[in-house]
């Protein structure tokens, strides 16, 4: 019982402030006369979003989708890339400043060129979605690979361990809270590296679109309640990394010491 | 110079949290200006803890720590005493020169005056010429030297020492005791000692306390009567061998005394 | 010290060779065997390299500079948004990283709504920015800046907070020793305990800027940038396919050059002991 009474504890400032923020929120529409194309009140948002859940909610779906599949291309190439690198070092740290400078292109200006490749459907965002999480997972994994402490290294060979085996037991469980935090950082450039892949053509079908084309028509409430779709996925998204980061780290407990 | 300041411990105990773990029970000390006092006891047995609490560091939950006619807490804010730690806690990101006059600066004490005071504490800790240098380019040794300066800056009527020399091999370990011997004797200070080590605490102090295991208590003092100055010669007397050696007793005694309970 | 230089510029040119290589050979195979994984290889999706470098130094359009100077003009206009984006994001990170470091309440009351004003597809956002702020007489580029911060805060407020908080006890206690006040301690132990973390949050919050800029500058149609310029010539894509690809040169180039910017103020300014590692 008092697992949950801490867990109550610990979330009740956000719960209050998100109950003072929506209802300070209607309040200032209706006081401060702001326009509705800036911003509705949150009850019409919610109407907007009921009244047109049907088509809203599958169009968030299938932007989620583009954003998870470019999230897993991504992040495996990413993974895979860091332990190839990891394992050759003198690659590893001659490339790392450049993939680093690498992870500094704005890749969404790419976008336009990725739809003329793929064409507007799904696979162009993928694309996108997975140039976007590539480089900061390869990054933060290949520096979590290599910041082990050499004294665990030379504990390893004494105990005559091969390579594979230091991976196994000393770098994979150093660099889990790197990947993690590179994961969680990803997750959120999927989503964005969709929409924004859907803003320079798309279909119906998808979310960013939705948004383009209900701001056009100037129904702002429901280009808003698209907008909390995508918040809602997104967030939804970042959760679920979240918890595959706890589930996996108590595996490893001591793994989450000491890292920048 | 100000003069040094008497330390008296009155009945002090320590339990941390609610029920928890009693560290220090009902302590009583008493230690003479200009002393040199060391702490030593098996581990746990709270010395580290009592230092801080002389130090205004932890609260006691009983009794209290009286400094130069001061309760504890005025002493710190008086900022009439100067502490070292086993880790050297110099600031990576200052040179050896700011990281001496970091607690001048917190003073506001002027670029000039500190620059002087800097380099006369240098000077006694023997570190001329290294004023530039980062942390990292110091040994170990070298490192506790400027931590050391840097607890005189303000010429403390007390010095606090939690094993400082903990983490430095032998020859530098005694090498380091003869300077800090040299240090207490220009400054005239009293200085607390935290140590591991039978041999430091007995070659370095007038007195030695033996603490027990935990719950921590005073199981007796040890009075070192050899005469200062003393020397590397000192190691080598019989009188020497048999003060370790009485120390040495006590703490099996104490030590097996857990053991058994 | 030249040895090290030296070695950089080596490999730096020879992962630039090795990209155009990668570039012109993909091309040559699909030329040689009509090989077309995964998208189809022409003269539209992958212009020849030749092509892509000679239209820089053709006019933009009918009566217009040649598009280089055209696009460093274009790349000035969003850096200025993006280096006000960075400056403001920052200067606002900072102080949201300070306050949850020493208020605990405000932290678990404030921090899920900082991470979830992520999710915001700021894209969809940007209209009303540019239409609020712009509406009140600020220049256009204003807006923009705001959204560009919307980017940066986050890592830097993130990262502020992780600083501060990793302050080593010892060094707290030695303050608590001095009897500092809470602020001396900040100034002295905290924040430059701090700065490590928040060079690492620059360097991200850099690129984020620049991103952020681009973006802003999309929906409202904002021609004086690098982002109205993609919009631009994605439009006449099957046109001057040269003009696209040259545009996201220049834009990568000013990504990377923020980047090395920061990289270069954390080289001067943060003075630590070399990392220990395997």
């Amino acid at each position: 019982m008092t697992h949950l009474r801490r867990l109550l504890a610990e979330w009740a400032p956000a719960l209050a402030i998100l109950v003072v923020g929506l209802v300070g929120w209607e309040i200032a529409v209706n006081v401060l006369g702001i326009q509705k194309f800036l911003l509705p009140k949150p009850s019409e948002i919610v109407s907007a979003f009921w009244d047109e859940r049907s088509v809203l909610w599958p169009a968030g779906w299938y932007t989620f989708t583009e954003a998870f599949w470019g999230f897993v291309v991504g992040a495996s190439l990413g993974i895979a890339a860091a332990l190839v690198l990891a394992r050759f070092r003198p690659l590893g740290s001659a490339l790392m400043p450049y993939f680093i400078a690498a992870s500094a292109i704005p890749i969404i200006a790419f976008a336009p060129i990725a739809n003329a490749w793929f064409g507007i459907e799904k696979n162009s965002k993928i694309f996108i979605a997975a140039l976007l999480c590539f480089f900061p997972v390869l990054v933060n994994t290949l520096r979590g690979l290599t910041s082990v402490k050499p004294q665990q290294v030379e504990l390893m060979r004494s105990y005559a361990a091969g390579n594979p085996a230091v991976f196994r037991r000393v770098r994979i469980p150093t660099s889990l809270p790197y990947l993690f935090t590179s994961l969680k950082v990803a997750s959120v450039l999927a989503m964005i590296g969709a929409i924004v892949g859907e803003y320079f053509g798309g279909s119906q079908e998808q979310l960013g679109i939705q948004i383009k084309n209900s701001a056009a028509l100037f129904q702002f409430e429901t280009a808003w309640a698209a907008i909390l779709v995508a918040c809602i996925l997104g967030i939804g998204f970042y959760i679920v990394v979240s918890l595959a980061e706890v589930v996996t780290m108590r595996r490893y407990p001591s793994a989450g010491r000491s890292r920048r | 110079m100000t003069g040094a300041a008497a330390v008296s411990i009155r009945n002090v105990s320590k339990t941390f949290g609610k029920g928890g773990t009693k560290a220090l029970q009902n302590i009583e000390l008493d230690f003479q200006p200009g002393e040199f006092v060391s702490l030593i006891g098996p581990s746990g047995c709270g010395k580290s803890t009592l230092l801080r609490v002389i130090g205004d560091l932890i609260d006691p939950s009983e009794g209290e720590a009286i400094i130069g006619g001061k309760t504890a807490h005025q002493a710190r804010l008086d900022r009439d005493y100067g502490m070292v730690f086993q880790e050297a806690t110099l600031m990576d990101w200052r040179t050896v020169e700011r990281n001496v006059s970091l607690p001048l600066e917190m003073m506001g004490w002027d670029r000039s005056t500190r620059r002087e005071r800097v380099r006369e504490l240098l000077e006694l800790v023997e570190l001329t010429g290294f004023e530039d240098h980062h942390p990292w380019q110091l040994s170990g040794g070298m490192q506790q030297r400027v931590a050391i300066a840097r607890a005189l800056t303000f010429n403390p009527s007390l010095i606090l020492m939690d094993e400082p020399f903990g983490a430095l091999d032998e020859m530098t370990r005694d090498r380091l005791n003869l300077e800090l011997l040299r240090i207490w004797e220009a400054t005239g200070a009293t200085v607390v000692f935290v140590t591991h080590s039978i041999a430091e605490a007995v070659f370095l102090s007038s007195r030695v306390v033996v603490m027990s295991a935990r719950p921590g208590r005073v199981q007796k003092l040890v009075e070192v009567d050899l005469a200062y100055p003393r020397t590397n010669d000192t190691r080598e007397e019989a009188r020497f061998f048999e003060l370790a050696t009485e120390v040495r007793e006590l703490l099996r005694e104490s030590h097996d005394a857990r053991e058994e309970a | 010290m030249a040895v090290n230089v030296l070695k950089r510029v080596g490999i730096g040119t020879a992962v630039l060779v090795g990209l155009c290589a990668f570039y012109v050979g993909y091309r040559q195979l699909y030329l040689a065997t009509g090989w077309t994984r995964p998208f189809v290889v022409d003269a539209y999706s992958m212009p020849p390299l030749q092509s892509i470098v000679s239209r820089l130094w053709q006019p933009a359009a009918t009566e217009q500079p040649v598009l280089v100077q055209v696009l460093l003009e274009k790349a000035a206009f969003t850096a200025k948004e993006a280096a006000a984006g960075f400056a403001i994001g920052a200067v606002f990170g900072i102080a949201i990283g300070v306050v949850f470091h020493f208020s605990n309440v405000l932290r678990r009351g404030f921090l899920p709504y900082a991470v979830g004003s992520q999710t915001v597809p700021i894209l969809a956002i940007a209209p009303m920015v540019v239409i609020w702020l712009g509406g009140r007489g600020l220049p256009v580029w204003i807006p923009v800046a705001v959204i560009s911060a919307f980017l940066t805060f986050f890592p830097v407020a993130i990262n502020t907070l992780r600083g501060l908080d990793s302050a080593d006890p010892r060094k707290l206690e030695l303050m608590r020793s001095y009897a500092a006040s809470e602020f001396g301690t900040l100034w002295r132990v905290k924040f430059p305990c701090a700065l490590p973390y928040l060079f690492s949050a620059f360097k991200v919050a850099a690129t984020a800027s620049v991103v952020g800029a681009i973006i802003g500058e999309l929906p409202s149609s904002i021609q004086d940038g690098i982002g109205g310029a993609i919009l631009n010539f994605a439009q006449y894509y099957s046109l001057d396919p040269s003009a696209l690809w040259a545009t996201n040169i220049v834009a990568a180039t000013l990504g990377i050059l923020f980047y090395c910017i920061v990289a270069i103020v954390e080289r001067l300014v943060v003075h630590r002991a070399p990392e220990n590692v395997a």
